[in-house]
C-alpha cells in the first residue's frame, strides 16, 4: 500500500515541516513581512498581529475577514515541494537525478468563515497544496514549510490525523466514489469507536446526520439506495459534499468541484460552498476558473509557477490599480469582460455553453 | 452492453432487454460451438496417422491376425470410410442423442463419459475451491502488503508454480507423499482388488486428496497474481484514496472498499478457471493414473478412438460454456451497473 512507500520519505516530511517551529500561526512574528509586491506593506506591527484590516502574511483581508483566537484556520507557510527525478531530457543511461521544484515557497491562509480561492493554470501546483494539506506525500518527495492548523503546528502524521478530523476532502469527480457501494452508505462512512457498542452508536448518529444533510440539500431519500452510476452531475457533486460534511469538518478543501458542471450547477456547488463558509467553516477552494472563484470567494490567491504571486480580497478584482502583483494585472485584463463586475448578478453571456472553465482557463493560458 | 437482442430486424424501440431472448442466443451459441467442436475432432482424428485397428488389437494379435479377419474389424470400426462420412453418420446419431460406442471400452460413449465424469468433477470441484479460496486470499494479502516481505513471498511462490510444469508437480507430490512419507496412495480412485461398491467414501477421498491439492497448487497461482493486481488497483483508485482522506484507516479502507471491488473480477477469474483447470486435470489424471476424463481423453487420442475422443471434447467444451455462462449470469446478478443496464446513469 502506499503509506508504505512514503514511509522513508516521511521522515524527512515531518522533519522538514516541523523543523522550523515558528509561532507564525499563533500570530506573534510575521518574518518576511515585507513581500517583493509594491504597496502599503504594513510591517505586522505588534506581538497581537492578525489586525483584521492589515497586510500580513503576504495577504490582505475582506472587509469581514476576522481572526478568532488571533490565528488563522489554515496558514501554509513558506511551503516548498520537490521531486526527486530523472532527468527526461537526458538520454536513458546517463539520465541523472534531479531535484524538481513544483511548489515554491507558498503561503496561503484560510481564515473562519471564508472561501478562499487558489486559482491557477493546471501545472501551477495547485494539486500537490491540496495533496500537503491532507498529509498525502510521495516516496519521492522533498516537502519544507510549515502548516498550522488552529493555531498548530502540523506534522505529517498530524495532518493524516486531521483527515475527516478536522479537515475534510471535496473531491473532484463521481471516480471518488465507490461504484459498487449505495451512495448512503457511503455519506455515512465508516462508524468510529473503540467498542462495538460505540460503534454502533455512531452508525445511527451517522445514519441520522445524513437524512438531515439529504433534507438539506434538497435530495430525496430515495437517492440514498442509488449508485453512483445512477446519479446526475449535480446530485453526484452533493454527495461528494455531504461525504465530506458527514465529518463535521473545520476547513473543507474543495479540489475543482465544478469540472463538467453547466453554469447552472457550478453555481449551485459553489453555493453549497458558501453555506458551509457562512456557518463558521473555512473554505480552501482550488479551480482554474477565476470567474467562478470571483463569484463565490471572499479573497482569492492566484498561484504561478508553485508560488502564490497575490492573495487578495475578491474586491481588489473590482480595480486593477487595487491589486499588486503585474501577474495578477495582465490575469485581469486578460479576462473576457474588461472590468468584470464582480457580484453583479450578470455577466456570464460570454460563457461558452459547452465548458465553464473555457474563459477561465484562457485567461490563464494567455497569461502562463 | 449491447442492447441488440433482434439483430435480424432494427428494433422499433427499446424495451425492457428480453430474458428469453438473451436465453435463446445463448443456446444458439452452445449449438454452433457443440457443432464446431464435434466438427473439428472428427477432422483432426481424421488427419492423425494412428491406424485405430492396429492400436485397438495390438500390434501383436495384429500381426498375427489373417488378412480377412483385419478387414472384418476395419468395416466393424468403420475404419476406412472417409471422414466426412463417419462424421455425417456420427452427427444423425448423435442429434438422436447416441453419440456412438467407444472402440476402446467397447461400451456406449455416454457411458464412459458418465463414469469418468463423476471422477473427474470431484477432483476439479475440489481443485476449483481450493485454488479460489486460497488464491484469492494470498492475492488479497499480497496486494494489500505490496512491495513488502508477505507480498515478496507470495509473488515469489507464484511465479515459481506457474513456471513449473504441473506433471513434474505431480510426480514430485508422488515421490515426496507417496512414497517417501506414505501418506497417500500412489494413485488410481480407489484402492486396488476392490469391488467398486466395496470402496468407502473415506477411501475415495484418501485417494483424491494428492491430485486435488497438485491441481489447485498450480491454480492457486494465477488466481492470486491476478487478484494481486486487482487489489493494487482499487487501492489506488480515487474512491480508494478519497475513504483515506475521510480517516480510514487502510485496513478500513480494504474492508469496505477493496473486498467488494475485488468480488466481481474474482468471480469471473473464478469461472474462467475452470478451462485452465481442466486442462491441469489431463495432465494430473495421467501422473496419477486417476481414472478421470483426462485420462480418458489420452486413451481416446492414442487408440483413435474417434466416438470417445469426440464425446469427451463435447462435455468438456460443455462445462467450459457453462462455467463462463455462470460467470455472465452472477455478473449480472451482483455489479449494480450490469443490473441496470447503465441507462440510468448521465456519468459526466
Amino acid at each position: 500500500m502506499k503509506q508504505d512507500g512514503i514511509a522513508g520519505a516521511r521522515q524527512p516530511a515531518v522533519g522538514a515541516l516541523a523543523a522550523v517551529p515558528g509561532s507564525v500561526g499563533r500570530g506573534a512574528g510575521e518574518g518576511a513581512a515585507a513581500p517583493g509586491a509594491s504597496g502599503p506593506a504594513a510591517p505586522a506591527p505588534a506581538p497581537s498581529a492578525h489586525g483584521d484590516g492589515e497586510f500580513h502574511h503576504h495577504h490582505t483581508h475582506a472587509a469581514d475577514t476576522r481572526h478568532p483566537g488571533r490565528h488563522h484556520l489554515l496558514t501554509v507557510q513558506n511551503l516548498t515541494v520537490a521531486f526527486d527525478m530523472y532527468d527526461a531530457d537526458a538520454p536513458f543511461f546517463r539520465a541523472l537525478r534531479r531535484r524538481q521544484e513544483v511548489v515554491r515557497d507558498l503561503t496561503v491562509s484560510v481564515h473562519t468563515g471564508e472561501i478562499l480561492a487558489v486559482v491557477g493554470a493546471s501545472g501551477a501546483g495547485k494539486t500537490v497544496l491540496a495533496d500537503c494539506i491532507m498529509g498525502r506525500f510521495a516516496s519521492n518527495e522533498e516537502v519544507s514549510g510549515e502548516i498550522w492548523f488552529d493555531g498548530e503546528l502540523m506534522d505529517a502524521s498530524g495532518l493524516e490525523r486531521l483527515r475527516g478530523r478536522g479537515i475534510s476532502l471535496v473531491p473532484q469527480s463521481v471516480t471518488h466514489l465507490d461504484p459498487l457501494m449505495r451512495v448512503g452508505a457511503q455519506v455515512r462512512g465508516a462508524a468510529r469507536g473503540e467498542t462495538r457498542s460505540a460503534r454502533a452508536a455512531d452508525a445511527r448518529r451517522r445514519a441520522e446526520r445524513q437524512r438531515a444533510l439529504f433534507a438539506d440539500y434538497g435530495l430525496a431519500p430515495e437517492v440514498a439506495d442509488l449508485y453512483p452510476h445512477q446519479l446526475s452531475g449535480g446530485m453526484a457533486r452533493r454527495i461528494l459534499l455531504m461525504c465530506a460534511l458527514m465529518d463535521e469538518p473545520r476547513l473543507l478543501l474543495a479540489d475543482e468541484p465544478t469540472p463538467g458542471l453547466d453554469l447552472d450547477l457550478a453555481v449551485r456547488a459553489l453555493g453549497d460552498l458558501r453555506r458551509f463558509a457562512d456557518t463558521g467553516g473555512g473554505v480552501l477552494l482550488i479551480t482554474h476558473d477565476i470567474e467562478l472563484a470571483l463569484r463565490v470567494a471572499d479573497r482569492v490567491a492566484i498561484v504561478r509557477a508553485g508560488t502564490v504571486v497575490e492573495e487578495t480580497a475578491r474586491e481588489s478584482f473590482e480595480d486593477p490599480s487595487l491589486l499588486r502583483d503585474p501577474y495578477t494585472r495582465a490575469l485581469w485584463h486578460a479576462m473576457p469582460k474588461h472590468g468584470f463586475q464582480v457580484g453583479a448578478p450578470t455577466g456570464d453571456g460570454d460563457r461558452p455553453a459547452c465548458g465553464p472553465q473555457g474563459a477561465g482557463e484562457d485567461a490563464a493560458g494567455a497569461n502562463r | 452492453m449491447p442492447a441488440a437482442d433482434l439483430p435480424a430486424r432494427p428494433a422499433p424501440r427499446r424495451t425492457r432487454p428480453p430474458r428469453g431472448g438473451r436465453a435463446l442466443r445463448g443456446l444458439v451459441r452452445f449449438t454452433t460451438l457443440m457443432l464446431a467442436v464435434s466438427m473439428v475432432t472428427f477432422a483432426l482424428v481424421g488427419l492423425s496417422p494412428i491406424d485405430p485397428v492396429k492400436m485397438n488389437v495390438g500390434q501383436v494379435s495384429y500381426a498375427n491376425m489373417s488378412a480377412e479377419k483385419r478387414a472384418q474389424l476395419r468395416s466393424y470400426w468403420d475404419a476406412d470410410a472417409p471422414v466426412a462420412e463417419r462424421y455425417a453418420r456420427w452427427a444423425s446419431a448423435a442429434v438422436r442423442g447416441d453419440l456412438g460406442e467407444s472402440l476402446r471400452f467397447s461400451r456406449p460413449v455416454t457411458d464412459v463419459i458418465g463414469e469418468r465424469a463423476a471422477a473427474s468433477l470431484a477432483l476439479m470441484a475440489a481443485a476449483w475451491a481450493i485454488s479460489g479460496v486460497v488464491g484469492v486470499s494470498l492475492g488479497v494479502l499480497a496486494g494489500a502488503h505490496r512491495g513488502r516481505w508477505p507480498d515478496r513471498l507470495i509473488k515469489g511462490y507464484c511465479f515459481v508454480i506457474s513456471s513449473t510444469p504441473t506433471f513434474w508437480l505431480g510426480l514430485v507430490a508422488l515421490i515426496v507423499f507417496s512414497v517417501w512419507l506414505g501418506w497417500f496412495p500412489l494413485g488410481f480412485s480407489a484402492p486396488i482388488g476392490q469391488s467398486a461398491s466395496a470402496v468407502s467414501l473415506g477411501a475415495r477421498l484418501h485417494h483424491l486428496v494428492l491430485p486435488a491439492l497438485t491441481l489447485s497448487v498450480a491454480g492457486v497461482a494465477g488466481v492470486a497474481l491476478h487478484t494481486r493486481e486487482k487489489v493494487i488497483d482499487v487501492l489506488e483508485s480515487d474512491f480508494a484514496w478519497f475513504a483515506q482522506s475521510r480517516g480510514e484507516s487502510p485496513r478500513q479502507v480494504l474492508v469496505r472498499h477493496g473486498l467488494r471491488n475485488i468480488a466481481l473480477p474474482a468471480i469471473s477469474l473464478q469461472f474462467a478457471q475452470v478451462s485452465e483447470i481442466f486442462g491441469g486435470s489431463i495432465l494430473v489424471e495421467q501422473v496419477f493414473s486417476y481414472p478421470g476424463l483426462g485420462q480418458a481423453a489420452v486413451t481416446a487420442g492414442i487408440g483413435g478412438d474417434a466416438p470417445l475422443l469426440v464425446g469427451i471434447a463435447l462435455a468438456s467444451a460443455a462445462i467450459v460454456f457453462l462455467g463462463n455462462a455462470v460467470a455472465n449470469i452472477l455478473y449480472g446478478l451482483v455489479d449494480p451497473r450490469m443490473r441496470q443496464g447503465g441507462a440510468h446513469g448521465t456519468l459526466r
